[in-house]
């Protein structure tokens, strides 16, 4: 094994600790919406996307139309548009299969690890680096996936583990309000989802979603 | 649990697993740059994460009740308040999962 492959492997273990919980909550949450082991694992594989793969779930879970639940994750995994423009100049010397590949790995935490790496030092192999973490995360998040659907379909209902859906999201967007624009965003976000809960075909959290963007620009542009 | 068939469930996974790997692709494909990304998209996106986690989140511990005691006195709520609070002091993804869920059970099985 290379050294940078190594290297990103090594930085991505405490990563790992934080996809574990986040994985079997997707497993969980994918038997909890009806769903068979080889449907849950056979989502984390083809979409490998967490958040998104949790709002499909739960959306699944009411029998929304099939649009909203596509088209709710869509707008979730939008996001990755900018860590594909932001990570494209150092992928720019690669085959189109090659690059095809990379893009695949392409998350949250493999696009922050590979970015701040790639500022820091002229000699690692760019692919092997990236190819550590993103793999890596990739096989925990695989796993996990596994191992939830296979635990949660076991627990009684009255332990309401799928609480553990919102406390994941609440945990990764508590860091994310940082500063006023981000904050009036998840708070315009958050309260147009619950006055919106009600609305048809479940369009109540892409109506917060987009309103909660619209608020979060408005107020960059206001404070400019 | 969910009434739709197989091929729903199997179409919806395709679909998203799609869209998803184009974006992915989108930008390493044309090796462009982020300046390619027009300045007011790109400051949307920005707001990509916070805004649809607050919509994720909200109304799984929220739910608008005949009395604003109702809605305020929700285990859901003060469970998630309390998690939230874990969340910003720590930014630790099993601490918050876990003092989430021993509140959601304590409010739950020993005072409600």
């Amino acid at each position: 094994m290379n050294r940078d492959l190594r290297a990103g492997i090594y930085d991505a273990l405490p990563l790992h600790l934080g996809v574990v919980p986040f994985a079997l909550v997707t497993g969980i949450a994918a038997a909890e919406a009806g769903l068979t082991s080889v449907q849950a694992v056979g989502m984390s594989v083809l979409v490998f996307a967490g958040a998104s793969q949790l709002a499909a779930l739960e959306l699944l879970g009411e029998t929304a139309p099939i649009v909203v639940v596509v088209g709710t994750a869509v707008v979730i995994n939008l996001r990755m548009l900018m860590y594909s423009a932001s990570i494209a100049p150092y992928f720019a010397d690669y085959r189109q299969r090659t690059r095809a590949f990379l893009a695949y790995f392409l998350t949250d935490q493999a696009y922050a690890m590979a970015i701040a790496e790639y500022g820091d030092e002229g000699d690692r192999d760019e692919r092997s680096y990236y190819l550590g973490v993103g793999v890596s995360i990739w096989a925990v998040w695989i796993v996990g996936t596994f191992v939830g659907v296979v635990v949660g379909a076991g627990v009684p209902e009255s332990w309401g583990l799928s609480f553990a859906v919102p406390l994941v999201f609440l945990a990764i967007l508590v860091p994310a309000m940082k500063g006023r624009p981000r904050t009036v965003a998840a708070a315009v976000g958050g309260t147009v989802a619950v006055v919106a809960a009600g609305l048809p075909f479940n369009l109540g959290l892409l109506a917060g979603a987009l309103s909660g963007i619209a608020a979060g620009v408005l107020s960059e542009e206001v404070s400019r | 649990m969910t009434e739709h068939g197989p091929v729903a469930i199997w179409g919806a996974i395709v679909a998203i697993g799609v869209a998803t790997f184009a974006i992915r692709l989108s930008f390493i494909y044309l090796f462009g740059q982020i300046n390619a990304v027009p300045p007011r998209v790109r400051l949307a996106l920005r707001f990509v994460p916070p805004a649809v986690l607050a919509a994720l989140v909200a109304p799984a511990l929220v739910t608008l009740g005949p009395t604003i005691q109702a809605t305020l006195l929700d285990e859901r709520l003060l469970a998630g308040l309390a998690a939230g609070a874990v969340a910003w002091r720590t930014e630790n993804v099993f601490a918050t999962i876990g003092v989430g869920m021993a509140a959601l059970w304590t409010f739950r099985f020993l005072v409600f």
